[in-house]
């Protein structure tokens, strides 16, 4: 497999609190191959933002990588010097956050600050000014040299997080994560951010980690999925099998719960009742059992594994396992 | 009322659980058992004189020595406290209760009237402190009451201030709103539940501020300014000491020791409780 | 007559006209949704109405009463019939509050303290199917489901008639939103209240609004039953609107009307129809100013309507 990108190997993450360990990430397992838009969904409390800490080695100072690699082309990040892992930061792997509006440099102009982050490169100032313009064109905002001069607070939010993506893309990295860049958005914005994004990706040729909780962007934009429930993986493979034919219960309930789903107006909209189990005490057993409708017995006692079931479609879910429905 | 006391329960177990803080809640602790129960403590009259007694080393009668009228040093300082904490608590409690009322009227009221508060509150910063107390002093005359009226006098802008911008980004925020909604009014707002969002930033500020105003007094005491003698005093004791300074050292330590330990233990206190109080760090805990 | 009569509401912070003259109306256990883009002036209409925000012109009538410009004192009795819900569900409770306190808070503040007010409290919790040990937490010890529930409870302390709910389901969840509104719609059909919900989540507003009407640039653009405007829009931007929603297919690639760019300024509105610059369908006419038209209950605020 050498058009690998990223691969993140049984992946466990603990934060250490007063309450004892906190187990954000369990036993992780997905890849990023070159060049492919991958979709991470989960709600809240499922370790998404603990994922891309750790991706990109910027974690709280009580965290505990307790096992497994994150292979960026091969090397494992979790083991590079802090010099090193510094230089793949905003170079090779770039991130767009969540909040467009906390992103930038309140006192510096977006023109300065477009010139700042190609300090690695040798380029002139005027070179680097150019650049920066042809970026801002590239994401969509008219007159990007006049628009240089301004300041992050003359730019609406849907501006400003074009600009971050802008500034993401500067070093052509090989991997953008974006953090729920349309979270922050309205509808009629999310989804030029989106088509802006499936542009670039094409000609930048840049692998796209798209974190987001939104069903219909990720159906939207990429091309497999992650699905992830509690600080596990349940459920992952090709967009079209994750959506058409989900075979974890939680994933297929998921999609039956957004309204975007249903057409006609509806009386009672169909819910996943229940918590997200406390990641600090664990139940034994299948995380989503309780609040599973078709859990039985086996459940209770055993973790299920996630298993591959077709090719590249992979779930944690006993259903999936002949001997266990009899 | 349960309420209250279950937070500061929370608040008191988050210091002591930090090293810092624990010392600091031990050291204030002390200072403030001594200035309390200073009338048992005190082997000897702290103004009593005995002139066949002066100017001793320490030795187990006298722990830190006599003075140069014998009075003992060791009594001298734990009187001190209370004199230092009879300052400093009323002083700076009531800067902070008057600064939080006027600097939460000036970030909820009206404009013109914010305008003439802040412009009060500049007013008062404008002069510096020992100048103003030395003009009070000239016209009053020293005592503890002067030096309490001079530091409440100059410290309510600061907490004015603080109060103030809480209360303006308090103001706008959906909780607050939600009340306005409800047809709650001001006082409620102010008082129930601006109040308690306010008064933890203040009493950090507070806890800080202790230290300060306790070398203050003695400052002012060390000039001459302060509390009359033969009323013991850290400051007083500081300057018999330096007068006194080539006759004997443990005058000078006596006086200055306790102001040392009475900085660091404050400071202590105020910066564990700083981070047990803080919001944003509160909901990580 | 109507519940609430909003009419020609117009509000302007210096230079900046937020709201140029919106109006509508919610009858008795009618849902009304505001829908529009952020600055659209939406927040600003539900504010004006509960007297949080300015309006320099207009009326706004409850049970025929007028209410703009109202005084404090003179708006206290009438909190009571209508309750708001803020956006962000944590923080629009009061932090340094119980949950009991908070949602007995509307019972205190309308001097209501004869009442049991644990009593209340419990009823309250159950109402919103929270279990009772809930009243001893504190706001940031909930989940935001958890949180906008307490807000609902709140709402509902004194039941008023009228609810105004700012992004009802904003900071949920996908599967904590449909328990919320189902909630609500289960609240409102047996308390027989009156709503006016404002969102940018067209999902959300098919689920729960009777009518909605669209907000551009502080002003009404088209406005109808639900259904109606989601069969067939007729305005250029509610059909933007309602095309720019992904759905959750990935073969669901929909015919999507780009919308170009951003709102603009309102210190710069446009001439002529102000959606003019970012319409997709404008034409030759569309220079000129488009009046409000009604016809057969729909109004429209367009000189090329689509059909």
């Amino acid at each position: 497999m050498t058009d690998t990108l990223l691969e993140i190997d049984r992946l466990s993450v603990d934060y250490e609190t007063a309450r004892g360990d906190l187990k954000a990430l369990r036993d992780i397992s997905f890849d990023v191959r070159k060049g492919e838009i991958v979709g991470i969904v989960g709600e809240s409390g499922c370790g998404k933002s603990t994922l891309i800490s750790s991706i990109l080695r910027l974690t709280a100072p009580n965290t505990r990588f307790r096992q497994g690699e994150v292979r960026f082309k091969g090397q494992d990040l979790l083991q590079l010097p802090e010099r090193q892992m510094r230089n793949l930061r905003g170079a090779d792997i770039s991130i767009v956050f969540q909040d467009p509006m906390q992103t930038h440099n309140p006192v510096l102009s977006i023109g300065q600050q477009m010139v700042d982050i190609q300090h690695r490169s040798k380029a002139s100032k005027a070179e680097k000014r150019a650049r920066a313009a042809k970026m801002l064109g590239a994401v969509g905002i008219p007159d990007p040299e006049a628009r240089l001069a301004q300041f992050p607070h003359e730019f609406s939010g849907g501006m400003r997080q074009r600009i971050a993506i802008a500034m993401a893309l500067m070093s052509e990295p090989d991997l953008l994560i974006a953090d729920e860049p349309t979270t922050a958005l309205d509808a009629t914005l999310e989804v030029q951010i989106i088509e802006r994004l499936q542009e670039l990706q094409q000609e930048f040729n840049c692998a796209i980690l798209f974190i987001s909780h939104h069903l219909g962007v990720i159906a939207e934009l990429c091309d497999r999925v992650v699905v992830m429930y509690a600080g596990a993986v349940v459920e992952s493979g090709d967009v079209r099998e994750i959506f058409h034919d989900p075979k974890h219960p939680y994933t297929r309930r998921l999609i039956d719960c957004d309204p975007g789903h249903i057409k006609e107006r509806a009386r009672v909209l169909p819910t996943i009742p229940g918590e997200v189990p406390d990641l600090a005490n664990l139940p034994g057993g299948c995380i989503f059992r309780d609040r599973c409708d078709q859990a039985m017995p086996r459940c209770a006692s055993h973790v299920p594994p996630l298993i591959q079931l077709k090719d590249g479609h992979h779930a944690a879910c006993w259903l999936n396992h002949k001997e266990a429905a009899e | 009322m349960a309420k209250s006391r279950t937070e500061l329960g929370q608040i008191v177990t988050g210091v002591a659980r930090d090293p810092l803080g624990l010392m600091g809640l031990i050291i204030v602790g002390t200072i403030v058992f001594c200035a309390i129960f200073a009338y048992w403590i005190v082997p000897f009259d702290p103004v009593g004189m005995n002139i066949k007694d002066r100017l001793q080393g320490p030795s187990w009668t006298h722990l830190l020595g006599t003075d140069q009228l014998g009075r003992d040093t060791f009594s001298r300082v734990i009187a001190g406290g209370q004199v230092a904490l009879q300052v400093a608590l009323p002083a700076v409690f009531g800067a902070m209760a008057i600064g939080l009322t006027l600097g939460m009227i000036a970030g909820y009221g009206p404009k013109w009237l914010d305008n003439l508060l802040m412009l009060f509150f500049d007013t008062i910063r404008s002069f510096p402190t020992v100048m103003f107390a030395l003009a009070v002093v000239a016209l009053v005359g020293p005592s503890l009451q002067t030096v309490v009226f001079v530091v409440m006098a100059t410290s309510i802008p600061t907490y004015g201030r603080v109060a103030r911008t809480q209360t303006l980004t308090l103001r706008n925020s959906e909780f607050i709103l939600a009340e306005r909604s409800m047809g709650a009014s001001m006082t409620r707002i102010l008082g129930v539940h601006m109040l308690p969002n306010i008064v933890g930033v203040l009493a950090v500020l507070a806890a800080m501020d202790i230290p300060t105003v306790i070398a203050l007094e003695a400052g002012l005491s060390f000039l001459g300014l302060g509390v009359k003698p033969p009323t013991p005093s850290w400051g007083a004791l500081l300057k018999d000491g330096y007068s006194l300074i080539r006759q004997t050292p443990w005058l000078v330590v006596g006086g200055g020791l306790p102001i040392i330990l009475a900085t660091l233990g404050f400071t202590f206190l105020g910066e564990s409780l700083r981070d047990v109080v803080d919001p944003k760090l509160r909901k990580q805990r | 007559m109507s519940l609430l009569n909003v009419k020609d509401l117009k509000t302007s912070y210096g230079p900046v006209n937020v709201l140029a003259g919106v109006s509508f109306t919610v009858e008795p256990g009618e849902t009304y949704a505001l829908v529009g883009e952020s600055g659209s002036g939406k927040t600003t209409v539900i504010r004006a109405i509960a007297g949080l925000a300015p309006a320099q012109e207009g009326s706004v009538t409850f049970e025929g009463r007028e209410i703009r410009g109202a005084s404090e004192r003179e708006l206290r009795p009438l909190r009571k019939d209508i309750a708001m819900m803020f956006q962000d569900p944590v923080g629009s409770l009061s932090p340094r509050l119980t949950i009991r306190s908070l949602i007995t808070e509307p019972y205190r503040i309308q001097g209501m303290k004869d009442r049991d007010l644990d009593a209340e409290a419990k009823r309250l919790l159950e109402m919103v199917n929270l279990p009772a040990h809930f009243a001893d937490r504190y706001p940031y010890q909930l989940s935001g489901g958890q949180a906008r529930r307490v807000g609902v409870a709140r709402a509902l302390a004194l039941e008023p008639k009228l609810i105004l709910a700012d992004e009802p389901t904003a900071g949920l969840d996908v599967s904590v939103q449909g328990e919320l509104l189902n909630l609500m719609n289960d609240l409102r059909e047996r308390l027989g209240l009156a709503m006016v919900i404002i969102t940018h989540n067209l999902n959300v507003v098919r689920h729960v609004a009777d009518r909605m009407g669209i907000m551009y640039l502080g002003r009404l653009v088209e406005e109808g039953t639900t259904e109606a405007i989601f069969k067939n829009p007729r305005h250029p931007y509610t059909r933007c609107l309602l095309s720019a929603n992904p759905e959750p297919d990935p073969d669901a690639r929909l015919e999507r009307i780009a919308l170009k760019g951003e709102p603009p300024s309102l210190l710069r509105r446009p001439k002529g129809c102000e959606f003019r610059e970012r319409c997709p369908f404008a034409q030759e006419i569309c220079t000129q100013t488009p009046q409000w038209e009604v016809a057969n209950g729909h109004g429209l605020r367009c000189l090329a309507p689509l059909s």
